[in-house]
Parts: structure tokens; C-alpha cells; sequence
């Protein structure tokens, strides 16, 4: 192995022989950073962030014995690497990542199992550590920032080499950012559990988690960025774009909203510097375009790049990626007001929400439409090929989830529905259905590309991934829809007497059906991603499933001739 | 538009394509406008936040109640925030005013209610009914899926270093006074020590209530800092007087 695996750490040993000079200062730094790491916990305020400064001791700790080692971890990365890799695209990085994202995909949707069943049948939290509101920010952290963001962050560097043609600049930094976001999210997830939170949704964790995820944030940009300097085609590609504007946005989505007042450099709290209503549109400035940026510029990017590779065709239009990429960077960020519909924000800042929030439709379609309309003159793959059948379905749940989002920021819709369970719903097919779907498309579509192989171990178990999410996914929309309305009816329903008809407690006892079903439904969408793990395992593991092929053009032998006119008996 | 212009249009996006700086640049300027535009004058608007009498920043034990409400992510399921219709008024109480969560760092809005809304919930039930229903939801509401938060009465009130989170909190901008952080720790002990006189308490806090919230008067526990809070909640501005009501009567595009 030429390059060793110490290169995680990073730097500019990372591509070379280690001398021995450099050795020790590389180890005396880490020994001196552990140092500080025990001191703080030793000297911690609370509990919690004394936990935590362990855990960063141990990831440190980890990072001296992985410099001292350095040449033994040949052993241990060797099957990370395929013995032949002499591609000259650095896609170590990629590779952990694919493997990062299957790894928090489970254990995100797990979660999220766990907090369906705690809503149907409550003996399930078991306090403190376990409560519901401990684990639902761990369940939305896990699949959007670290299955998501797993997935971006190793799709970017995939495609950004790709679409220029150039090796990832810094690869010690490329190192860094992929080691340091998982440092990232074992921080808030244990911070969570451990009850180290600011609460304020998909915000949560507190300010060192989110100094440190600035420092992994800006390396990344840096990263990104240089590659794209350095690259051999004249034009950026338009997935590019999108990733650009991702990593840009969310850093000052990032920086503004955890702009925060920390209690003591030992201690985990922290007040937000804004509060109050400020506060609130801040958060959903910030919330709606977490949903904006991450979930969607950043995904759109995926998309850009996967759904043409294996549609095997140009994307549909330039001009449209264009129109489409400004109106919908420019649109998004105006939304978040309509998450504080009829709140005490104040109501021209509702109403200027709700108009950009509907306009917004028309650049979201834009881009589904481009995706769709990549596929024409090769729509019979969406029959014969499980992944691009994937990537159409991840559109479709795109364009739906878009379409209900503007919905729902109709005041008077939103009136009805906040609140309720309706939101949850539309999360999720925007969530399961376009992210989900899309990021299964793109590891399904890279690992044999990043190992080697000549296809994945199973196409068969594509399909059943596919159908065993898609009903999983109906599942879930389909009870959080029925869940949703009639919360939003029973809480304002009349009697002819004039009062209110149910109590609150009654509202909630009518939902244990829906919660149930949609219990079910996230089983059966766990189910196929475990289907899709083990497909994968195998596939890095270099067997091919031996199976029929998923469509086989009939043909008869027979009739495999020209028509000659045969003489009248 | 022509085909002239449209080609004009597309060659001069030509130049952002080959030049990362221009691309980065332009994205950044095109996102920050809509942020810039909605949330700035929310700081220099003056009616956006209403002039009602009777805020008051939060007593050390309330905040150390709210330090934990946050703590437990009980967001993730109750909202403090009564929009303006008739069921929800008749529900939970007056709608909600900007004022009353001015010193609330973080907000705590929320946005789903798996249970009710709490904005007002302070003074509506005892503390012997909050002690229950936190430690065992299902004995007292039997339709609850609430988990069951008995261990805080089992953990001491950590309040050694309270002081410094009202100074922490006075930094961005609640009105703590020098002397409300002096007497931070004392603050605790008065306001949920029943055997301990609370001082001047209600001067520096007007409608601060002392006494033992958790049922167990010998020692301060986390259960009494969340129903102190909990107690406090909604209560601070009386929105039914009528130097209230015309405030609100007065207001006009907000």
C-alpha cells in the first residue's frame, strides 16, 4: 500500500514517507491536544461536557495511535482498498464515505423506528437518556447531517473530481473534513443523549460542536473549491454549482444562527444571542434552508450528476439548469417565515414567507423536470434498471414533497395543518422518498465503480430495496396525512352547543392507528436498507449473486427468419 | 425574450462557469438578499415587539426550570405559542404576544404538539398535579404518550455556578440587574426553600412565588426548577387588562 492510512490524519505528510522528525512533532502535537482534552474534562462544570471531552480525548487518543502505528494500519485499511486501485482520482475519502453513509443510514433510521414506536406505545422511553425528547434530535441529526451529509460530502469529492478532471486538492485536508464531521457527529449524538442541546430544531448542538463543525466546514469549502481551481475542463459543471451554493449557504446558515453566548469555556451552555422573535425567524431562516441548501441544492447536485451517468444521457437542458439554479438559490432563502404562520411574528414577514414560499414551486419543478426529461428516448430503463427506476421515483417524491410544501404555506392551509402531524408527513416523503431514494441511487451506482467491481452482488435485491422502501414510504405519507387532517379537525371542532367537542387528551388517543401504521411503514423502509447494506457488503466483498437478469427481450428462434412466400399446395 | 438576448444572457453566464470566484460570489450575494431583506428590520421595527407591561426576566429558579425544559427537548412535542383563532383561544388562553417570550434565549416556539400547547399554562394546575403528571403521565392522563420524568426529583438542582448564566444571559440582552446576579445562588435558595425568607425577591422579580414546588421541602431539585418555570409560564403579562387590550386593540400592520 503506497500511501499509508495514517494519512487520515491529514497534512502534508499525508502523500509521503513519514521521517522521523516529522513523526514526533505530528505525535507531540496530538499528545499535547490530549492533554488539554483531559484537562477540560477534568476542569468541566457539568457532567455532560466532561462526557463529552472524553469522547474528543478518545478520538484523539485514537489519532496518536493511528500516527504512531502508521505503517501498521496497512492490515486493518487494506480491505477499505481494493489491491488493484491505481486510479488517479484519490477516492479514499469517498470510500469511507459510502461506507460512513450506510452506517448512519441505519443507525438514523433506527432511531427513528424507535421514537415511532415510543409515540405509539410510551413504556418504550426509558428515562433519562432515552425520553423521546432526547432521541428525536438524535433520529433528525443522524439522517440529515450524518447520513446526508455523509453522502454529500463523499458524492461531492467523487463528482468535483470527475466533472474536472482533476485530483481532490489538500488531500491531507480531504482527510480532515471527512474525519473531523464524524467527530462532529458523535458529539451531538451523545450530546443529546447526555441532554447537551439548544433546542432549536436541526440547531441543536451546543457551541463547541458548532465551532468545531465551522473548522470542518470551512476545510471542506476550502477543499471543494481548490479542486475546483485546479481543474482541466474550461466550464464548472452544473452539479458544481449546486454543491458550491450547498457548502457556501450552509455556512452561513451555520455561522448566524449559532451565534451563541457560552456560560463558561468548561461548561456545555450556551444562550443564543438572539431570542424571542428575532430568534424564532433566525432559527427558520436557517430551518427552512437547512431543508433549502442541505437537502436539496446539495441533493439536486447529486442528481445532476448520477441520474445522467447512469441514464447514460446528456441532461435534459442547460438553459434550464440555469433558470432553475438562480430563481430556486435566490427563492428558497425568503421560505422560513412559513414555518411561524400565525405565530407573533409579525404579519408582513408571514405574508412575504408564504408568496416566495409558493413561487418557489416553479424552480423546484424545474429542476425535477430536468431530471425527468434527462431519461427521454431511454424511459425503458426505468423497467430494466432497478437504480435509474430509483433516481425516477426520488424525482417524482421531489416534485410531490415541492408541490406539498407550497401547500402548506398557504396561510389558510397552514392554519389547519401546523402543528400536526401533517408536517411530519411531508417531512418524510420529502425525506425517505427524494434524499433517501436519490442517496441509494448514487451508492448503488458507485461502489462498484469505487471497488472494482464488475457490478453490485445483486440487482434482484435493488429491486426489493426499491419496493420494500416505496411501500414503506406510502405507509408513512399516506397515516401522518390521515393523522395530520384530523388532528387539525379535531382540535378546532364545534359542537351545536358551542363548545369545543374533544379534549386534548382525546386527539391524542385517536392517533394510536396512524402512529402504528406509520411504525410499520419505517420498518419496512429500514427493511430495504438493510437489504441494500448487505447487498453492498457483498459487493465490496468482490461475490456476485448468481441470478436471472431482471428482464430478458423474449425471442424465438423460430421466427428468427425473412418471410418468403411459400407456393400454394 | 430574443434569441439575441438570450444568447447575450448565456455567454455572459459563460463567465461565472469558468471562474469559481464569480460563481461563489454571486451565490452568496443572491442568498444572503432574502435574509437580509426579512430579518434585519425585525430589529429596528418598533412595533414588532409589543409595549405591555409586566415582562420581567426570568428568577434564577425559573431559568434553571427553563435550562431543563430545554435540556429534556420538550419542544419536540409541546409549542408555546397560542395562535389567534377562536379554538385555540378558548383552548389554552389568550393568543400569544412577540413580548412575551422577549427574554426567552432560546425561543422555544416549537412547531408539532404531540401534547398541548404550554404558553399558558403556568397557574392552571397545582404543583402536587405537575409533580404527578411529570413523574407518571398515564396516572393522570391516561391517553398520554408523555414520557415519565420522575428522576428529576431525584437529582439535586445543580445551581453552584447560576450567577454566570445570568451573566451569560445579560450579554444578549436580558435585563438582569448587578444585584440580580449577586444574589443569583440566595435567588434559589429563597425562592424554593420554604424555611428560608426569599428577601427581596419579588421587589427585583414583581409576582415571583416562593415556596416548595416539588413536595420535598429539604432539598432543591430540578423537579422544583421545571415547575417553577412551568408555573411562571403565561403569566408574567396580565393580556386581559385593559391597558393591555389597548395596546393590542391599537395595533395596525404588524
Amino acid at each position: 500500500m503506497s500511501e499509508p492510512l495514517a494519512g487520515a490524519i491529514g497534512g502534508p505528510f499525508s502523500q509521503g514517507k513519514w521521517s522521523m522528525e516529522a513523526l514526533t512533532t505530528r505525535a507531540g502535537m496530538w499528545f499535547a491536544m490530549l492533554v488539554l482534552a483531559l484537562m477540560a474534562a477534568a476542569l468541566a462544570h457539568d457532567a455532560a461536557f466532561a462526557a463529552q471531552m472524553v469522547i474528543v480525548a478518545i478520538a484523539i487518543g485514537v489519532a496518536l495511535w493511528w500516527t504512531l502505528m502508521g505503517s501498521q494500519v496497512d492490515r486493518f485499511g487494506n480491505w477499505l482498498r481494493p489491491a488493484h486501485d491505481e486510479g488517479k482520482y484519490d477516492d479514499d475519502p469517498i470510500r469511507w464515505g459510502v461506507i460512513a453513509t450506510m452506517f448512519w443510514g441505519i443507525a438514523g433510521f433506527a432511531a427513528g423506528l424507535f421514537i415511532a414506536l415510543q409515540l405509539a406505545f410510551p413504556v418504550l422511553n426509558f428515562e433519562p437518556y432515552l425520553n423521546f425528547g432526547r432521541v428525536r434530535p438524535l433520529h433528525t441529526s443522524a439522517v440529515i447531517f450524518a447520513f446526508g451529509g455523509n453522502a454529500l460530502i463523499a458524492t461531492s469529492f467523487y463528482v468535483v473530481q470527475r466533472t474536472c478532471r482533476a485530483r481532490l486538492a489538500f488531500p491531507g485536508l480531504a482527510r480532515f473534513v471527512f474525519w473531523g464531521y464524524q467527530l462532529f457527529i458523535v458529539l451531538a449524538a451523545t450530546g443529546y443523549l447526555l441532554g447537551v442541546t439548544q433546542s432549536k430544531e436541526y440547531a441543536e448542538p451546543e457551541w463547541y460542536v458548532d465551532w468545531w463543525l465551522t473548522a470542518v466546514w470551512v476545510a471542506y469549502l476550502v477543499v471543494f473549491v481548490a479542486t475546483i481551481i485546479k481543474r482541466k475542463e474550461p466550464h464548472i459543471y452544473v452539479a458544481n454549482w449546486f454543491y458550491l451554493a450547498f457548502i457556501l449557504t450552509v455556512a452561513m446558515l451555520h455561522i448566524v444562527n449559532n451565534l451563541d453566548m457560552p456560560v463558561s469555556l468548561l461548561g456545555s451552555r450556551s444562550y443564543p444571542v438572539f431570542g424571542g422573535v428575532q430568534g424564532a425567524l433566525v432559527q427558520w431562516w436557517y430551518g427552512h434552508n437547512a431543508v433549502g441548501f442541505f437537502l436539496t441544492a446539495g441533493f439536486l447536485a447529486m442528481m445532476y450528476y448520477f441520474v445522467p451517468k447512469q441514464a447514460e444521457r446528456p441532461i435534459y437542458s442547460y438553459r434550464l439548469s440555469i433558470v432553475h439554479f438562480w430563481s430556486l438559490i435566490f427563492l428558497y432563502i425568503w421560505a422560513g417565515p412559513h414555518h411561524l404562520h400565525y405565530t407573533a411574528l409579525p404579519d408582513w414577514a408571514q405574508t412575504l414567507g408564504m408568496v416566495f414560499s409558493i413561487m418557489l414551486w416553479m424552480p423546484s419543478w424545474g429542476g425535477m423536470i430536468n431530471g425527468l426529461l434527462t431519461l427521454n428516448g431511454a424511459w425503458d430503463k426505468i423497467r430494466t434498471d432497478p437504480i435509474i427506476r430509483m433516481m425516477v421515483w426520488a424525482l417524482a417524491f421531489y416534485g410531490m414533497s415541492t408541490f406539498e410544501g407550497p401547500l402548506l404555506s398557504i396561510k389558510a392551509v397552514n392554519g389547519m395543518s401546523h402543528y400536526t402531524d401533517w408536517t411530519i408527513g411531508h417531512v418524510h416523503s420529502g425525506a425517505l422518498g427524494w434524499n433517501g431514494m436519490i442517496t441509494f441511487a448514487a451508492v448503488y451506482f458507485l461502489v462498484p465503480r469505487l471497488w472494482g467491481r464488475e457490478r453490485l452482488y445483486s440487482l434482484r435485491m435493488v429491486n426489493w430495496h426499491f419496493w420494500c422502501a416505496t411501500l414503506g414510504i406510502v405507509f408513512y405519507a399516506a397515516s401522518m396525512w390521515v393523522a395530520g387532517i384530523l388532528q387539525g379537525f379535531m382540535w378546532r371542532e364545534y359542537g351545536a352547543d358551542g363548545y369545543l367537542v374533544n379534549s386534548f387528551a382525546e386527539t391524542v388517543s385517536a392517533m394510536w392507528p396512524m402512529y402504528v401504521a406509520r411504525a410499520f411503514g419505517g420498518l419496512l423502509y429500514i427493511a430495504g436498507a438493510v437489504i441494500m447494506v448487505y447487498n453492498i457488503w457483498q459487493t465490496i466483498a468482490g461475490k456476485l449473486r448468481e441470478e436471472k437478469p431482471l428482464t430478458t427481450a423474449s425471442y424465438n428462434a423460430e421466427a428468427d427468419r425473412p418471410l418468403v412466400a411459400q407456393p400454394a399446395e | 425574450m430574443s434569441d439575441n438576448a438570450t444568447k447575450e444572457a448565456l455567454s455572459g453566464h459563460k463567465k461565472l462557469e469558468r471562474n469559481v470566484t464569480l460563481l461563489g460570489a454571486a451565490a452568496l450575494v443572491t442568498v444572503a438578499i432574502g435574509g437580509i431583506v426579512e430579518i434585519a428590520p425585525l430589529f429596528w421595527i418598533d412595533n414588532t415587539i409589543e409595549q405591555v407591561e409586566g415582562m420581567r426576566p426570568y428568577t434564577p429558579l425559573e431559568q434553571a426550570g427553563r435550562d431543563i425544559y430545554v435540556r429534556e427537548g420538550c419542544y419536540t412535542c409541546h409549542s408555546q405559542m397560542i395562535r389567534p383563532f377562536k379554538d385555540e383561544v378558548e383552548r389554552y388562553g389568550h393568543y400569544s404576544l412577540a413580548a412575551e417570550s422577549m427574554y426567552d434565549h432560546p425561543f422555544q416556539w416549537g412547531s408539532k404538539r404531540t401534547g398541548p400547547d404550554l404558553a399558558r399554562v403556568g397557574g392552571r394546575y397545582s404543583d402536587e398535579w405537575h409533580v404527578q403528571h411529570l413523574a407518571n403521565p398515564q396516572s393522570v392522563v391516561p391517553e398520554s404518550v408523555m414520557p415519565q420524568y420522575g428522576f428529576l426529583s431525584d437529582e439535586p438542582l445543580e445551581f453552584e455556578y447560576i450567577a454566570d448564566n445570568l451573566v451569560a444571559l445579560s450579554r444578549v440582552g436580558v435585563p438582569y440587574t448587578e444585584a440580580d446576579i449577586e444574589q443569583a445562588r440566595q435567588d434559589v435558595i429563597g425562592q424554593a426553600d420554604p424555611d428560608v425568607a426569599p428577601g427581596d425577591l419579588a421587589e427585583r422579580y414583581p409576582g415571583a412565588q416562593s415556596r416548595d414546588y416539588d413536595g420535598d421541602p429539604d432539598r432543591i431539585t430540578e423537579m422544583d426548577a421545571l415547575v417553577a418555570y412551568l408555573q411562571v409560564l403565561g403569566t408574567m403579562v396580565d393580556v386581559n387588562a385593559a391597558a393591555a387590550q389597548e395596546v393590542l386593540a391599537g395595533e395596525s400592520g404588524r
